[in-house]
Order: structure tokens, then C-alpha cells, then sequence
């Protein structure tokens, strides 16, 4: 953890003098950088872009980028097309009328009664920018949404809540006390770590559809009620760097076992302890496989198999899957600009976790 | 009843760390126990449990195509994307480390593709390569190359994944980041002396004095590869003609579409020891090409 708070540190300007840029170098790197950032962010765009534009604008090629709309203009109660139509060497913007096959009859706008005449390829539709925000009502309103984040609520925040006091716990016992055969559970426990879960998964399902809890949230929430290895590795090594002194100082003031975890150990671990919890809420928000299989009901799925069963229902509808994709995406982005320390210590501190 | 303080202590440990232990036991040790039972049956969930001895070992190995396919797709998909995910990790690690202007920001801009995943990502790929109007092509069609069928071509399906694994590349450059700014510039200055360039220094200083993290990171990729499994789900359901059947899709497959749960038990457990042989061979080549300054150093930075 130490070594990326030097991110901004005087660390990283010893480092810095010795690649020290000249300016044509100092160039290149900035345009490498840019070219790769412009790479990074395309796809984002895309989805923003594509998310606000009329489904009819999704299949264009080349893409049109600012979604736009055809310009209307009501006259009498009826609404007609502007259009920019070549008269004589000059552009004037005429409402189309009637068409018979190539032949369009163009009026005034303010006049309806002069009309003209005109090829309709001489002519072309006056569009204006305007996003459709009512893709995302109506992909909010497609499948029961507000449902799903219920439910990837109850799932994200009870098994956080559960990984927390239990990894909390057990880490807490793996740090500060000693007893027989201790050191050779926590090997075990590390070892764990190794286990693919595949192995366990088919006997874990069975378990799980003969006590009757396929097609409920329970699965996805009571297995972290029994602290992860990688988790408890992480605190324990935490709650290591804290100096003992600072308990025997708790002890003499009468805190006993707990009141030592809770009013020395949890304060002081609070970064471990956030960092624990973001990549929690990244992996169960994400998780697809554990609500794949468990559940069935669309009344109980989370918003990531909600949105699989949207993709898969309506596969050519783009605009309203990017929508509800940048929706769902959203509370992620949100929290890593929130917490991008948290973020960028943690996965240097984890490694791939997440 | 009276303790010492001795045993107190260890009864506070044992309490401690029970929820692990229970979980472990729930959670670990009887499912694996009862998935090698299960391997050697046939079992659906419904009707009763009929041992059938190693049959589904032997079926696997020797009658299976889908299974030799699975773990040719892994292993070409982690040949594709390990590699170069590790060459654009580090050469914007690399670049980063130049001392730019505005660190935090280029560093947020190329990590935030790899905070999302899942079936949102899935979704947005999808549509980035579709060949028609896809923005790939187009962006393809701006230099003059006429894009592939993507996701729908057989030949470049498990590309076109290994391209979009790229977008999660920001992941390792953290990493490797890190790693760069914990490189004592001593070396540096020592090497400048001896008339080392640029070249060299990266070379032989940089490259050795982080190559347990790029290890590492190696390792734990090709164990994820394992893993695989939303992007294939949902962009490709592992075709077309099980271009994209990735270990972890097939085994799902048998256990969850077609309730083989014994012959994907069987699965799990050639796959664990694929891994398992995988991590062990690994950590062994890697003394050959990984410098470790001294042992308590090794690893994570």
C-alpha cells in the first residue's frame, strides 16, 4: 500500500528525474497517451451516443454520432416535414406536403396554399439535434426494473454486510491470538485461495435445490456469512501493521476481547476495511454466474441476469440495451470516481480480486 | 469453571475464527469430497445417484471432442490475450512513469474500462462489433480495411474476445505502476554511469526488478482464463461452432443445460488439476526468469 500513496509522493519524483523527458520525447509520449485514452474511451461514447438516439439511427453506417431528429412544423393541425430544398441555385426550407414517387409537392411554411413542385432528391429533411432521454424510460419500464434493484440490493448489501462481520472476526482471531494448530488453519486457509470454485460448485447446488432454496436469494448471500479466504488474508494483514502497544493500552483501560477489535482494531483498519467492502460491492453487483443459476423467476433476478434476458428478448433494439447497459454500469463509475484511492491502493494491495 | 490465561486466549481464537472454519467445512470440504464421489456417477438432480466408476473420466479423455475443443479455446484465448493484455498493461505503466503531466488523470481514464464488467460490457460489445454497423468496422473503414464478421466468423470470434479483454488492460497497468515506482532509482543512476540508454536500463533494470509482478500477474490471468465465463455466455453462447466454448462455459453446459452433474464433476476436477499442474509448472519455469531481491520482496510490490 505504501508504495503507491508515493503515486504523488517524493518518491515518485526521484523516480521521475531519472526519466527525465526532452521535449520531443516528452511529445511522443503525451500523443501515445492520447491515442490509446481516445481508444479507452470510444466504446463509452458509443454507448452514451448510441443509448439517446431513435432506434431507426442504431443501424447506420457510417454512425451518426449526435442523435438527431427529423424538424416538424404544425400547420393547421397537422404536422409537416421541413425540408432544405435546391431551388434555382439557392437552399429554401419548405414543408413536404404530398409525394407521388419521385415527385414531392413542397409549401411555405407560412403559406400552405403556394406549393411547388420538386424531385425529391433535390430536397433533404432538416434534422435538429435531440438526445431521446425517453430510451431510458422506457427501458426502465420494458422489464420491472425497479424490482431488480431491489433484489441486487438485498443480495450486495446483505452479503457485504455478512463478509464484513465475518471476515472482521475471523482475521481478528488469525492476528492477535495464539493457540494450538492455529498457524496451520490459516496455511489452510490460505491454500484455499488456490481452489477453483468450479470444484465445489455442482455438490454446492445440489445442496442448495434439496433445502429448497433455488429461485431465492439466499444463495447469493448466506455462503459470505463464512468469511473468504482472500478477504481475511487481506484484513489480517492489516490489523499485523497495527502496534500491539495500542491494545495493551486498551486492556489497562478495561476494554475486553471485543472492545479491543471495535474501538482499536476496526477504527484504525478503516481503509482495509473500505477496500474490502468497494471490491465486494464490484464483484457481487457484476457476479452473472451465481444468479444464473440460481434463479429462475424473473420477479427474482438481479439487475445483471435482467439485463441478460433484455439482450437476449430484444437483441436488435441497441438503443434502449445501451440505455439500460449505461444504467447499469452506472453505480460502478460512480464509485470508482469516488473512490479511486481506494480503487487504485486496492487492487495493488489484492492483486486480480474483483 | 476457571481458565488460564492461556486457554482463554485460545478459546477466544477458536470462536474467532469459527465462522471459517464451519464455512470451510459447509462450504469447502464436503462439496469436494462429495464432487469426486459424485465424478464417478451419473446423476441429474432428480432421479437417484448410479455409480459408474471412472467411465467419465475415461468418456472425457479419450471419446469427448467438446472437452478437447474447451481447453484449446482456454489456452488460445489465454495465448492471445495474456500477452498482448500484459503488453499494453505495461506500456502505459511505462509511459505513465515518464513523469507526464496530469498522472491521475491519464491513470483514471485507462482504469475505468476495468471497474466495469459483466453483462453490461457483454452488451456494449456486442453491438461494437457488429459487423454491419458496428463502430469496429467503422473505425476500420475510416483506414480503408474492410472488417471481419467479428463475433459471427468462426476464425475470429475467440479474437474478437481477446481484443475486447484489451478494454480491462488498465487493471494490470496499476499493477505494473506501482511496481515502476518502487524500482530504486539508485539503479538507475549506477546504470547512467556505466553509459546504460534507455534501452538497457529498461532492459536489465527495469524488466528483472519488476518481473514478480508481471509474473504474477501471469499467473493469476491464466487461472481466470479458467474461469471465463460471462462474456462468452452472453455474446457467443460459445459459437459459432464452438469457436468460443470456453472450459468454463462447457462445464456449465453439462451441469446446468443438460443436468450431467457427475460428468461435470468430473470436469471440475480435470480441471482442477489442470490449474493446479498449470500454477506448479509455472512457479517452477519462473526461477529461470524472475528476480526476486530478496525473499521477503517477492510478489506483490
Amino acid at each position: 500500500m505504501a508504495i503507491t500513496e508515493k503515486a504523488t509522493g517524493p518518491a515518485r519524483r526521484k523516480t521521475a528525474s531519472v526519466n527525465r523527458l526532452s521535449g520531443a520525447g516528452r511529445a511522443l509520449a503525451l500523443t501515445a497517451l492520447s491515442l490509446g485514452a481516445v481508444a479507452m474511451l470510444f466504446p463509452l461514447v458509443w454507448m452514451i451516443s448510441s443509448s439517446l438516439k431513435p432506434l431507426a439511427q442504431i443501424a447506420l453506417f457510417p454512425p451518426q454520432w449526435i442523435p438527431t431528429e427529423q424538424v416538424k412544423v404544425g400547420v393547421g393541425g397537422e404536422d409537416y416535414q421541413l425540408y432544405d430544398v435546391q431551388l434555382d441555385g439557392e437552399t429554401r426550407q419548405l414543408l413536404l406536403v404530398n409525394k407521388v414517387q419521385r415527385v414531392g409537392t413542397f409549401a411555405e411554411p407560412d403559406d400552405l396554399s403556394r406549393t411547388i413542385e420538386v424531385d425529391i432528391r433535390q430536397a433533404q429533411p432538416v434534422e435538429r439535434v435531440r438526445f431521446r432521454w425517453e430510451n431510458y424510460v422506457e427501458a426502465m419500464t420494458a422489464v420491472p426494473f425497479g424490482l431488480y434493484v431491489r433484489n441486487t440490493a438485498v443480495v450486495v448489501f446483505g452479503s457485504m454486510a455478512g463478509m464484513l462481520v465475518s471476515t472482521t472476526l475471523v482475521a481478528y482471531g488469525f492476528s492477535r491470538f495464539r493457540a494450538p494448530g492455529l498457524s496451520a488453519l490459516f496455511l489452510l486457509l490460505l491454500s484455499t485461495t488456490m481452489l477453483p470454485s468450479q470444484v465445489t460448485l455442482i455438490p454446492t447446488y445440489v445442496i442448495f435445490s434439496k433445502i429448497g432454496w433455488i429461485d431465492t436469494l439466499k444463495p447469493l448471500i448466506i455462503p459470505s456469512f463464512f468469511a473468504g479466504a482472500y478477504d481475511v488474508f487481506l484484513l489480517r494483514q492489516y490489523f499485523l501493521t497495527i502496534p500491539l502497544e495500542l491494545d495493551d493500552a486498551a486492556k489497562i483501560d478495561g476494554c475486553g476481547v471485543m472492545g479491543i477489535l471495535f474501538r482499536i482494531l476496526v477504527p484504525l483498519a478503516k481503509p482495509a476495511i473500505a477496500t474490502l467492502a468497494v471490491f465486494h460491492f464490484m464483484w457481487a453487483y457484476n457476479d452473472f454466474f451465481t444468479p444464473l443459476i440460481y434463479l429462475h423467476h424473473q420477479r427474482n433476478f438481479t439487475i445483471a441476469l435482467g439485463l441478460q434476458s433484455f439482450n437476449a428478448f430484444r437483441a436488435r433494439n441497441y438503443d434502449l440495451l445501451m440505455a439500460a447497459s449505461l444504467v447499469t454500469v452506472l453505480p460502478c463509475i460512480l464509485l470508482f470516481f469516488f473512490a479511486q484511492r481506494i480503487f487504485i491502493q486496492g487492487i495493488v494491495v489484492s492483486g486480480v480480486k474483483g | 469453571m476457571k481458565l488460564s490465561p492461556k486457554s482463554r486466549e485460545a478459546y477466544w481464537a477458536y470462536a474467532l475464527v469459527s465462522p471459517w472454519v464451519i464455512g470451510f467445512l459447509i462450504w469447502t470440504v464436503g462439496p469436494m469430497l462429495a464432487s469426486l464421489f459424485l465424478s464417478f456417477t451419473q446423476y441429474n438432480v432428480v432421479s437417484p445417484i448410479s455409480w459408474v466408476g471412472p467411465t467419465n473420466y475415461t468418456t472425457i479423455l479419450t471419446g469427448d471432442a467438446l472437452f478437447w475443443q474447451s481447453v484449446k479455446v482456454t489456452f488460445t484465448f489465454a495465448a492471445l490475450a495474456l500477452p498482448s493484455g500484459l503488453a499494453v498493461g505495461l506500456a502505459v505503466a511505462l509511459l505513465l512513469n515518464l513523469n507526464v503531466p496530469g498522472l491521475s488523470v491519464w491513470r483514471a481514464i485507462y482504469y475505468l474500462p476495468s471497474v466495469i464488467s459483466g453483462v453490461a460490457v457483454a452488451v456494449l460489445w456486442q453491438y461494437v462489433f457488429n459487423p454491419r454497423f458496428g463502430v469496429l468496422n467503422w473505425a476500420l473503414s475510416l483506414v480503408g480495411i474492410k472488417g471481419p464478421g467479428w463475433l459471427s466468423d468462426p476464425k475470429w470470434a475467440l479474437p474478437s474476445l481477446a481484443i475486447m479483454s484489451l478494454w480491462a488492460a488498465g487493471g494490470g497497468m496499476i499493477l505494473y505502476l506501482a511496481a515502476l515506482q518502487g524500482v530504486p532509482t539508485a539503479l538507475y543512476d549506477a546504470a547512467k554511469v556505466d553509459g546504460a540508454n534507455a534501452w538497457r536500463r529498461l532492459r536489465h533494470i527495469t524488466l528483472p526488478m519488476i518481473s514478480p509482478v508481471i509474473f504474477f500477474n501471469l499467473v493469476m490471468g491464466t487461472i481466470a482464463t479458467f474461469q471465463y465465463f460471462t462474456n462468452a455466455y452472453v455474446m457467443t453462447q460459445g459459437g459459432p461452432v464452438n469457436a468460443t466454448l470456453f472450459y468454463n462455459l462447457y462445464l456449465y453446459n453439462s451441469a446446468f443445460r443438460y443436468f450431467r452433474m457427475g460428468y461435470a464433476s468430473a470436469l471440475a476436477w480435470i480441471l482442477f488439476l489442470i490449474i493446479l499442474a498449470f500454477t506448479l509448472l509455472i512457479f517452477r519455469g519462473s526461477t529461470a526468469w524472475v528476480y526476486y531481491e530478496g525473499q521477503l520482496r517477492g510478489g506483490k510490490g
